[in-house]
């Protein structure tokens, strides 16, 4: 296996006296598809909020593409190649969902692409997902699923190496999730390392290539799909003793 | 997009032309004296709207900002007697400078903090202008205006003229932000400033920028104000009224444009001086208040917002 694109060594995040995240190791092989799981206050979103750069981590090293990049920005991160959606939609609301897009084109993806024709490169984003004729739509008046899907599209217009999905399907149909699980695949397809957070084991298990366990801020398992269902921790983390 | 630069400046120059023309037909110094308040307001109502309405961080120690500018007149048209622009130049460089710290300090706050904050530096300015004993303290300083006019017929016209000038700069200036690369940002962080940032915009760095041309522009529209009323002092440099008008003109004009404060300005701006002259001087604080109130409730976007709404519903009538 190559040199993996992503390496969280030993990284704890304490908020207090609370510890979030306890000695936390995890790596990401390049154009893998990871799922992150775990209960309710588990550490998971603390987790990308340290990757994405959202908080600092308190100990510990993270290294993309080799490099240590604890310490900088979240801006910075973007810029990189780190892009995250985020649990909660956050669009750009007096924008519509073609502008949305031009701003990472314009910032996060601005030393990695040409400066030309940024809307024609926004377009090509949401032709792939399906997503053209709403182009012209103010993204304040988007359903859940499209808001979604609009955050999806938003985080490929960075052309990032790493997508973190955070929750992108909570709270959504059956065949919504079937969209989102599209448009992810798509997505890696076109080499983008994922890390999937999600609740619905159904999109879990069929997505992901490895799954990492998290429970009260400790990692308690990693392994395939198949070996994670089989871990009797993760069953007691789960459903208890 | 190239047409369009083109307008701007033909309309630009045709304001500019109008002005000059204004000043050999009109005989009645009160429309100069009652223009250039007006046009101080456009500049100042665009100044707020950079940070206010283009990055959605409401500030309210725009009177700081202005006073700063007027004050450094006074103090380098006391110590060297420097020509009118030069001192502009020094007002925009040291007010920009004091948006440029006040930002690095407070723009890490967020709404209603960074509010207070500003309202907070505003009051510290006016103590330290009250305690300088070389400006004026608290007893004020007289300005003379300079005998030489140029070519014009009075000191007024011609500091119209330079305001009419600094306006039509302000209004490039902001028009050149907001359909920049950099307004984008702007916008991105006045919509959601961690999506922003996730999208790698450099929030700290745009935030920062923006603070500074706020202050600069303030500092600009303050610079020729001591020559405009030949005294300064703290009360009135530092006065409320500067820093609600500035506030209430982009909020009525319409904060998501360049255009909004100005047609705001004018609007507003307008009303008092005439609400002054035909009936009464303290009405005109209370028009801006009604106003103001009207806007919010009635049309949260302003006068541009309606324009847009009314343009939307008949495009949708003809389809």
């Amino acid at each position: 296996m190559s040199a993996p694109v992503l390496q969280v060594d030993g990284l704890t995040k304490m908020f207090g006296g609370f510890t979030a995240l306890d000695k936390v190791s995890l790596h990401l092989g390049r154009g893998e598809r990871l799922g992150l799981i775990g209960p309710n206050g588990s550490g998971k979103t603390t987790m990308i909020n340290c990757i994405s750069g959202a908080l600092i981590n308190d100990e510990g090293s993270i290294l993309f593409e080799g490099n240590e990049i604890k310490g900088l920005p979240a801006y910075k991160r973007a810029c990189l190649g780190i892009a995250r959606s985020f649990q909660i939609p956050r669009p750009f609301r007096s924008m519509t969902v073609l502008e949305n897009l031009c701003v990472p084109l314009d910032y996060a993806a601005w030393d990695r692409i040409g400066h030309e024709n940024i809307r024609d490169q926004a377009m090509e984003i949401l032709e792939t997902i399906g997503f053209a004729d709403r182009a012209n739509e103010l993204s304040a008046g988007l359903t859940q699923v499209d808001l979604r899907k609009l955050e999806l599209a938003r985080a490929m217009a960075g052309k990032p190496t790493v997508l973190v999905s955070d929750e992108a399907m909570a709270g959504l149909s059956s065949s919504e999730v079937d969209e989102i699980l599209e448009i992810l695949m798509t997505l890696n397809d076109r080499g983008v390392a994922v890390i999937m957070i999600e609740h619905i084991m159904r999109a879990v298990m069929r997505f992901c290539e490895r799954i990492v366990v998290l429970d009260a801020g400790h990692k308690i398992a990693e392994g395939t799909p198949e070996e994670i269902v089989e871990n009797p921790d993760v069953e007691r983390a789960y459903l208890g003793e | 997009m190239k047409p369009k630069i083109h307008l701007f400046w033909i309309g630009a120059a045709a304001v500019f032309a109008a002005g000059l023309m204004f000043t050999q037909v009109a005989d009645n110094e009160f429309y100069f004296f009652a223009s250039y308040v007006v046009l101080q307001a456009v500049i100042m109502a665009t100044a707020w709207n950079i940070l206010g309405g283009f990055t959605g961080y409401v500030n309210f120690g725009s009177a700081g900002f202005f006073a700063v500018g007027a004050y450094t007149t006074v103090a380098l048209n006391k110590a060297f007697g420097l020509p009118l622009p030069v001192m502009i130049v020094a007002a925009a460089a040291l007010s920009g400078l004091l948006g440029l710290a006040a930002g690095y300090l407070t723009l890490r706050l967020k709404g209603v903090y960074f509010a207070i904050s500003t309202l907070a530096m505003s009051i510290v300015l006016e103590t330290v202008a009250n305690n300088w004993e070389y400006v004026g303290g608290a007893s004020g300083a007289y300005i003379l205006t300079p005998e030489d006019s140029w070519f014009f017929d009075s000191y007024i016209e011609l500091l119209f003229m330079l305001i009419l000038t600094l306006a039509i700069g302000s209004a490039a200036v902001a028009r050149f932000l907001s359909s920049s690369r950099i307004g984008q940002g702007l916008a991105a962080i006045r919509d959601d400033e961690v999506a922003a940032a996730s999208s790698g915009v450099p929030t700290l760095k745009l935030k920062l920028i923006s603070a500074s041309v706020m202050g600069a522009m303030m500092g600009v529209a303050g610079a020729p104000y001591p020559f405009f009323v030949t005294y300064v002092d703290p009360v009135s440099a530092f006065n409320l009224l500067v820093a609600v008008n500035a506030i209430a003109m982009p909020m009525i004009g319409g904060t998501a444009t360049w255009i909004g404060p100005i047609i705001g300005g004018l609007v507003v701006g307008g009303a008092q001086e005439i609400i002054t002259v035909t009936i009464s001087s303290e009405m005109n604080l209370l028009v801006v208040g009604v106003m103001l109130v009207a806007f919010i409730t009635l049309a949260p976007r302003g006068i541009v917002g309606l324009f847009q709404d009314f343009r939307d519903k008949k495009k949708r009538r003809k389809q």
